[in-house]
């Protein structure tokens, strides 16, 4: 699909097309219709869909990344099959994506739908909850990392109240790998539940007012209102907040990368691309499979999500 | 009458609840806060968890004077203004093509530019990285010669990456305005750079608004790219120069703390003065994390 829309994209902008409609385009007209879509659309394919598909080539190749091109191998398939049998790292860093989209899936995002809800009814203090949800949202990961280390770390608030802030004796939160990564995704629901929020409380804004007066007069509840009125009404905020969960789960680096690079116990995908490619050993190879397994894991969400966005135009 | 009260009393419980919540959501936010006022020396006597003896502004000029973070605010700027203005221009222009003309290859576009956006950013920066050390930029630019390690090559790849969020947002915003605005201009015998610069900009006004609110804020937040494609400290935006307080040996978190809340407080600010521009930026896209 990428191959495909970048040259059909490519090849089109070139070329002004046959006018329609009515456009009766001068010289000058043209020319700068073509400058119009095809400078921005030049710049995005340059810095991001070639460099894309390069990664993906380059992930069948050996290339320690310091030599010129002409240093890099033919591979094969070799850079995947050690990733998925001698890579150690790999395993723990894919059980990690993976509870992170579950813990997003069944606790971050239900959370922030159902805040929504409440916040939705306009309770007195509404604004003063809907600034506190969604103020996590306004800081940088990095420095939401450091935020948090002042509530975790050993002589941290949450050890301090505990009452034991010994370095040898107290829990280490951040530093067991058991623990950490649950510490990690309650940082990162932070975040995330008030995002949900904010695009569910948009969307339920958006729902016709007599569907809620219709099923009031049949004499409904108000939760079974929402299951089966607002809900199902809802589909395309949704997909929305289904694809924003997968990728931002597939994308986490910023948050773990603060807090310990990475590693003992936070191992994850986006993280290991980084370490193979400014790590101790350059493996560009392995670096770019990686990436491109994470890229196959993204395109799910991506093409449901144009799908949904765009299916209303063909 | 009933249900009445009971659904009173089931607003009061939700109140109390949403009221809990809220706080410890702000927590740890006000437990930054508080450290950063409070010097090295009265928790190192009285413990993190105590009450404070003294407060003061010392922390802050010692971040910002002594370990130089307003240098890095700076840069901070220097890199998230030019690359949301540059972003919105180029975003607008595309996204003012697509809605208003009916060429073929339109949907095409927009996807390739929705998509581009989605896409894993480990996924584009080996390429990157490769082509910025071997692109030549002019010495004024950078002593070294290439585009590696300039705030230039950091504010083109945001712009590259965020292009694709702002076109979609700014070509369905355009899409709610309806054409016969274009149409009388377009018998006027305007010309289409007229047509966009002097028609469709003014319209755009309040998107570009909210679209800047939102890609400020999260280009000044950006962290892996500026990890990525900057090597000199002195020319890192501030959330990658915070680990520049972060000794090896030794860290005195209360000045850490002091130099967390100045990287943040200027979204703080963005977000308390431009809110409603913040959240309509958000729901406008509906999209991106």
């Amino acid at each position: 699909m990428t191959s495909s829309t970048t040259t059909k994209a490519a090849t089109t902008e070139a070329t002004p097309r046959r006018r329609r409609r009515g456009h009766n385009f001068t010289r000058t007209d043209r020319a700068v219709l073509t400058g119009l879509v095809g400078g921005p659309t030049l710049l995005h394919v340059i810095l991001v869909w070639i460099p894309a598909l390069c990664t993906i080539a380059l992930s069948f190749t050996f290339w320690d990344g310091i030599g010129g091109l002409n240093q890099i191998h033919w591979a094969g398939l070799k850079n995947y099959q050690q990733i998925f049998t001698i890579y150690q790292d790999f395993k723990p860093a894919v059980r990690n994506n993976v509870l992170w989209l579950g813990f997003f899936a069944l606790i971050a995002t239900p959370l922030g739908v159902i805040l929504a809800y409440y916040i939705d009814k306009e309770l007195k203090g509404t604004k003063f909850f809907q600034t506190a949800f969604y103020l996590p949202m306004v800081l940088s990961l990095a420095v939401t990392g450091i935020v948090w280390d002042y509530i975790f770390r050993t002589n941290g608030f949450v050890n301090s109240v505990m009452g034991n802030t010994d370095p040898q004796t107290a829990t280490s939160w951040f530093g067991d790998p058991h623990k950490n990564i649950w510490i990690v995704l309650i940082i990162a629901s932070w975040r995330h539940i008030g995002y949900v929020m904010l695009l569910y409380l948009a969307g339920m804004k958006s729902v016709d007012p007599s569907l809620h007066e219709a099923a009031a007069i049949d004499g409904a509840t108000a939760w079974y209102t929402f299951r089966k009125v607002i809900f199902p009404s809802l589909r395309p905020v949704n997909v929305i907040i289904i694809v924003v969960t997968v990728i931002d789960s597939l994308r986490a680096f910023d948050l773990v990368y603060i807090i310990n690079r990475g590693r003992n116990g936070l191992q994850l995908l986006g993280v290991l691309v980084y370490d193979n490619i400014f790590g101790e050993a350059t493996r560009i190879g392995w670096g770019a499979a990686l990436a491109t397994i994470l890229f196959c894991l993204s395109i799910v969400p991506i093409m449901l999500y144009l799908y949904q966005t765009f299916k209303k135009e063909k | 009458m009933v249900t009445g009260k009971s659904s009173k009393v089931g607003n009061s419980i939700a109140i109390a609840i949403l009221f809990i919540f809220a706080i410890v959501w702000m927590f740890p936010i006000f437990w930054t806060l508080l450290q950063s006022l409070r010097p090295y020396g009265d928790v190192l006597k009285y413990g993190s968890v105590s009450w404070p003896h003294h407060l003061n502004l010392h922390n802050y000029w010692t971040a910002l004077v002594q370990s130089q973070m307003w240098k890095y605010l700076i840069n901070s700027f220097e890199v998230a203004i030019p690359a949301v203005l540059l972003t919105l221009f180029l975003a607008s222009m595309v996204a003012f093509v697509v809605s208003r003309y009916s060429f073929k290859f339109n949907i095409a576009l927009l996807m390739l530019f929705t998509a581009g956006n989605l896409l894993p950013p480990q996924l584009v920066f080996i390429p990157i990285f490769r082509l910025y050390i071997n692109t030549w930029v002019p010495n004024f630019i950078n002593g070294d010669g290439v585009l590696y390690d300039t705030q230039l090559g950091l504010i083109l790849i945001h712009v590259a990456l965020q292009m694709g969020f702002a076109t979609f947002v700014l070509s369905n915003y355009l899409k709610t305005i309806p054409k016969e605005i274009s149409e009388s201009a377009l018998v006027d015998g305007a010309s289409v750079w007229k047509h966009y610069y002097v028609v469709i900009l003014p319209l755009l006004r309040p998107a570009l608004a909210s679209l800047g609110v939102l890609m400020t804020t999260w280009i000044y937040n950006d962290f892996f790219w500026s990890v990525a494609l900057l090597k000199s400290g002195d020319k890192r935006p501030i959330t990658a120069a915070l680990s520049n307080l972060q000794g090896e040996f030794f860290t005195d978190y209360n000045l850490l703390a002091a130099g967390a809340t100045l990287a943040f407080l200027p979204t703080l600010i963005v977000f308390f003065t431009l809110r409603k521009q913040f959240v309509s930026g958000l729901t406008l896209g509906s999209t991106k994390g």
